[in-house]
């Protein structure tokens, strides 16, 4: 946590691969390749991805893919895996009707 | 690492990274300091992405209005990218003859001001929403209010700014400030020291112990708040809702997705004041608040649900300011959890302040000097 992240150190540039249309995140369909041109975008950490592509934001709530994202992440910003962040999981575990959610008190 | 430029921003939320990049379009080197490990952790990721006129007080509207006219509507061509930006109105619900006299003065007050709202009766309302229930008996409309994508516009920001040379630094808390000569100099964080001539403060509820250090304060605090979201569902209404009672607010997403914030009444006093933890109270009431509304979306799944934290000023807007006592010395903070909409205009507009120029509209009412003793 909190570790001191240049936002303008050099990553290299975007080069595109033959793999790029690989969809990762199946629930929101982003491809291998958007996630990798966000890192270059500057998003350099799994919560900034999520935010900025929505993957790991739909049904499955990245239980998935959030590896895949991390490894791709990883490996275009030169950050090592361990140091990356998992993003914030959160409630419900599983998508809940808003007539039953709306009997809690 | 360079630790020098013109301007050092501490924050690096909306309010930040649109200031970052109106100082970088003006060929200003800025360097964004930012103490989380992610850009836009705040609000600025985290709110219900309303971008309003209606409602707000009279003081801060010939801000948001110039911002509602002139940078919104072209936010995506500026910024390259899809901030989700939808004009299609805003209705403010009410239930009873009490939230009909609220909204009543409401729109009263901003007509004064020159905005177009007006109230509606409630066939009128569902001509505009017909999903909505036969509790509803009147509205405030608001043809030129709206919503965006909060985390795609404050991620776009930041996205442009840097594009445009700015330099952002995350993990960097700031803990201090530092004067030089009797001018501000230094911004000291945990493990380094920066320095610049001008130093601009948006760090919401912390700036308080950040300006501290130089003998600054802004009279705000902290309260949790509370959002959720549905999976996508079919497309329903464009407008942004809201209600007297203020028991929630929200939109429908591009996406298909609804997403919606309230409170339970209960803010303020939990157990807990530091972790970002919802509460169990909260998602329930606010399906309660919504179902009275909106019995249709009684089966709507919920995916996920998350807080954040509001910065209510005590006359209830921001402080946007440059401070006399400490030349160099700028704030940004207390926008009462309402700076999203609002947030390309203020980071325009504190751009123009920063730079020495008149800005676009008048400022005085954001002065840092305006609190006063009751009697
Ligand atoms: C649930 C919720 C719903 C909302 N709904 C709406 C809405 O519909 N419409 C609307 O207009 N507004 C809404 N708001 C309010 C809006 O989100 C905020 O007013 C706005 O985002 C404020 O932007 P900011 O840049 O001032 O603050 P923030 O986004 O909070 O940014 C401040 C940044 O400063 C950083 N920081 C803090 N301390 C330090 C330090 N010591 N050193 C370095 N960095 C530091 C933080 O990590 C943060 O990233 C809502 C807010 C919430 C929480």
């Amino acid at each position: 946590m909190n570790e001191v992240n240049d936002r303008s150190r050099d990553i290299g540039p975007f080069i595109p691969g033959p793999d790029d249309d690989m969809i990762i995140c199946r629930c929101e369909e982003i491809t291998r390749g958007e996630i990798r041109r966000a890192v270059h975008d500057g998003m350099f950490t799994i919560t900034e991805i999520r935010r900025y592509l929505r993957c790991g934001m739909g049904l499955c709530q990245g239980q998935t893919c959030a590896k895949l994202v991390k490894s791709i992440v990883a490996g275009e910003s030169g950050a090592a895996p361990g140091t990356l962040e998992p993003a914030t999981s959160r409630a419900p575990m599983r998508p809940v009707e808003m007539q039953i959610l709306a009997d809690e008190m | 690492m360079n630790r020098t430029a013109d301007v050092i921003i501490v924050g690096g939320g909306i309010i930040g990274n649109a200031t970052a990049y109106y100082l970088a379009k003006k060929g200003r080197k800025v360097i964004v300091l930012e103490g989380s490990d992610n850009i836009g952790n705040g609000g600025s990721s985290r709110n219900g992405g309303g971008v309003r006129q209606s409602g707000r007080d009279p003081r801060e509207l010939p801000m948001v209005m110039w911002g509602i006219q002139n940078l919104w509507p072209h936010l995506n061509e500026e910024l390259d990218a899809d901030v989700e930006y939808t004009q299609k109105g805003n209705l403010r619900l009410g239930k009873t003859p009490a939230h009909l006299k609220i909204l009543q003065g409401l729109t009263d007050r901003a007509t004064a001001c020159g905005l177009d709202v007006k109230m509606i009766d409630a066939q009128e309302v569902k001509q505009i929403n017909p999903y909505l229930s036969d509790e509803v008996i009147g509205a405030s409309w608001c043809p030129t209010d709206g919503h965006a994508n909060p985390m795609k516009t404050t991620l776009a920001y930041y996205r442009k700014a840097r594009q445009l040379g700015a330099c952002f630094i995350t993990g960097e808390k700031v803990v201090g400030l530092q004067k030089n000569g009797g001018k501000l100099r230094r911004v000291i964080t945990e493990q380094n020291t920066y320095e610049a001539e001008k130093v601009l403060v948006a760090a919401g509820y912390e700036s308080r112990f950040i300006t501290k250090t130089v003998g600054i304060d802004i009279p705000m605090i902290k309260q949790k708040m509370q959002c959720l979201v549905t999976e996508a569902e079919p497309k329903m209404f464009d407008q942004m809702l809201g209600t007297a009672e203020a028991d929630f607010y929200g939109h429908q997403s591009h996406h298909g997705s609804f997403v919606f914030g309230g409170s339970s009444g209960q803010e303020g006093y939990e157990l807990s004041k530091d972790g970002l933890i919802s509460n169990s109270i909260n998602v329930p009431c606010i399906c309660r608040g919504i179902l009275k509304y909106f019995p249709d979306l009684s089966k709507a799944k919920i995916v996920r649900s998350w807080t954040g934290w509001i910065d209510p000023c005590v006359d209830g807007i921001p402080v946007m300011s440059r401070v006399e006592e400490v030349p160099g010395l700028y704030l940004a903070a207390g926008f009462t959890g309402h700076g999203f909409g609002i947030g390309p205009a203020a980071g325009y507009h504190l751009a123009q302040l920063i730079c020495d120029e008149t800005p676009v509209t008048d400022m005085q009412a954001y002065r840092y000097d305006r609190f006063k003793a009751k009697i």
